[in-house]
């Protein structure tokens, strides 16, 4: 029997692989995403079936835990606002995260009552654990317990709860974070040396925790797309971590997968900041370095010029190739409709329109094309930066709406805080619309020598009315 | 006369290493599914392009979701009121996951496939 599970483990996780490959491209996406759904099917039925004669207490909560947490997580996907996206991730690696460190919690639980009383508890005798399995375990708690309360953090910081404090809590709490980890780690060698006691785990559990918290409060509200891909990336390898615990190839296949995704678009995030991932965790809030360099009225004075949606109509006509380059403002403004309604308005009239993604224009890694896509944009249209950066100059107007560092040509330079970071070049567009409410810096806090270039005027407003009201000018003209 | 040089095979002491060497055995082969596992993840997740870098995340949050195996393992061995009450919990929290991550995926899928 117990070859049999493993062999359906084995199929299950050819499943998910091919699930992630269907990713690759978004016509397959939608099978691809139903194979994994069908491998995570088997997996679990073959589990139930491998103790089929388990007792009804068993089958009545592992029935009702699974229908508690499938109606909540239910309830969560189909209600969640496209713009609410990182949010929800964030809560379901930790999720994935607690419900690791308690599976390898239980097990070292039931391998410390065989322990203490081999003689009652004969039949547990394959739940005893040796050194890698305590090993295991406790690498399971430190990145489970982590992840949990990591991800909340994170989740608190995108709903932008005021309580939340933003940036380090203390002087010195790097060093702090690096005493509390080592006193995590000290801990776990005492557990796994008094195999049969309990509390180290649940002390170690505990000091993960705050690990958690301490970490995520630090890094500032720019940088959450780069904690999310690492939680993501955590929650895997907890899985992983508990499937050693519990000697189970299918939990370290599939935690490893999600582990490398994780690390993969950690890295491409990362690189789209130019920042490290040290910076990034260790750095604190990137504001705190803005200090040197032009002030607003330096590089602004008298240089900026503004526009109405009447004038910017009027440009339109005989513009042939126009590029949108969306930032997170588009969302907050809830203005991708608008967006997509000028664009079909301006299509009717012959004239190419694309957008252009920064890798880090929405707030987790391809936020900005998830919400584009709610709008029914077609995916053909969305056109990575690096792929649109080489063709700005043959652009006649490039419309940035509610984007700000990501098109700072300061970036290009070798100081100041967005040095270094990749941009998409709308600079090199014939004509440059940038509809923004205000000359209001962005995360970094730097002004943006853009907004004063004599091919960039300014369409001051809310993005969805300011968009809304060209194309009703469009229409008119 | 005993011959030490010829080992028991029923000696405690060759039981127990036998055993050992099994147990290390596997350990390996679990550590070679571990970084086999990885490398096929890197090598498929760099080909998926960035436009579905979000689905991607919470649908591989959704397989993240398999310590539900675990969950469900436990429950079938848990005894007493901690174990089955941390069993149900890490049951019901996994499936959060999994049921969520895959229907949240699916939701956002669908519209990039909506033609």
């Amino acid at each position: 029997m117990e070859q049999f599970a493993n062999l359906m483990y084995l199929v299950a996780s050819a499943l998910f692989i091919f699930g992630i490959k269907g990713l690759t491209h978004p016509r397959t996406a939608v099978r691809g995403n139903l194979l994994g759904a069908l491998g995570m099917a088997l997996a679990m039925a073959v589990t139930i079936l491998l103790k089929w004669d388990a007792g009804f207490t068993a089958y009545a909560l592992i029935i009702s835990g699974f229908v508690v947490g499938g109606l909540i997580g239910w309830q969560l996907a189909w209600k969640v606002e496209m713009t609410a996206m990182p949010e929800l991730v964030a809560l379901y690696n930790g999720f994935g995260g607690g419900a690791s460190f308690l599976v390898a919690g239980i097990a070292l639980l039931l391998h410390g009552d065989y322990i203490t009383d081999p003689v009652t508890y004969h039949h547990l005798v394959n739940m005893k654990l040796e050194m890698d399995g305590l090993i295991a375990t406790y690498a399971s708690g430190i990145i489970g317990a982590v992840t949990l309360t990591g991800s909340v953090m994170a989740f608190c910081k995108l709903r932008e709860y005021k309580w939340v404090p933003n940036g380090f809590l203390f002087q010195g709490q790097n060093l702090a974070n690096i005493a509390i980890l080592l006193l995590a780690i000290l801990l776990s060698g005492l557990g796994c040396y008094y195999s049969a006691s309990l509390w180290p785990y649940w002390v170690v559990v505990l000091i993960s925790c705050v690990l958690g918290v301490m970490l995520v409060v630090a890094i500032g509200g720019a940088d959450m797309p780069v904690v999310i891909a690492l939680l993501n990336s955590y929650s895997g390898l907890a899985a992983a971590a508990t499937g050693f615990v519990i000697d189970n190839n299918i939990l370290i296949i599939a935690g490893s997968l999600v582990g490398a995704s994780g690390v993969i678009l950690t890295g491409i995030m990362c690189k789209a900041m130019n920042r490290s991932l040290s910076n990034v965790l260790f750095g604190g809030l990137l504001s705190e370095q803005a200090s040197a360099g032009p002030s607003a009225d330096d590089v602004y004075g008298g240089k900026v010029k503004s526009t109405t949606p009447e004038e910017v109509a009027m440009l339109f006509d005989t513009a042939q190739r126009v590029v949108i380059v969306p930032g997170y403002g588009v969302a907050v403004a809830q203005a991708q409709h608008a967006v997509r309604d000028l664009e079909n308005l301006l299509e009717s009239r012959g004239v190419t329109v694309e957008y252009a993604i920064h890798p880090v224009a929405g707030r987790m890694p391809g936020h900005m094309n998830v919400l584009l896509a709610e709008a029914d944009v077609p995916y053909e249209k969305l056109i990575e930066m690096d792929a649109i950066n080489p063709t700005m100059s043959t652009v006649d107007i490039c419309m940035v709406i509610g984007a700000n560092d990501v098109v700072n040509p300061d970036a290009r330079k070798s100081v100041g805080p967005l040095a270094g970071m990749p941009i998409i070049n709308v600079d090199e567009a014939r004509m440059v619309i940038v509809v923004k409410r205000s000359l209001s810096p962005g995360f970094a806090g730097v002004p943006n020598p853009l907004f004063a270039m004599d091919n960039a005027q300014m369409m001051f407003g809310d993005g969805k009315k300011a968009i809304i009201e060209l194309t009703n000018c469009l229409k008119e003209g | 006369m005993h011959n030490d040089s010829e080992p028991d095979p029923d000696s405690d002491w060759e039981k127990k290493k036998s055993k050992n060497e099994v147990r290390v055995m596997s350990l390996i082969a679990s550590l070679t599914v571990f970084f086999l596992a990885i490398f096929v993840g890197k090598e498929i997740i760099t080909k998926v392009p960035p436009t579905l870098h979000t689905p991607l995340m919470s649908g591989s949050n959704a397989i993240s979701g398999i310590t539900v195996v675990g969950a469900i393992l436990m429950l079938q061995h848990a005894e007493g009121f901690v174990a089955i009450v941390l069993g149900f919990l890490a049951m019901a929290l996994a499936t959060i996951n999994v049921v969520g991550g895959f229907a949240v995926t699916h939701r956002m899928l669908k519209m990039f496939d909506k033609r």
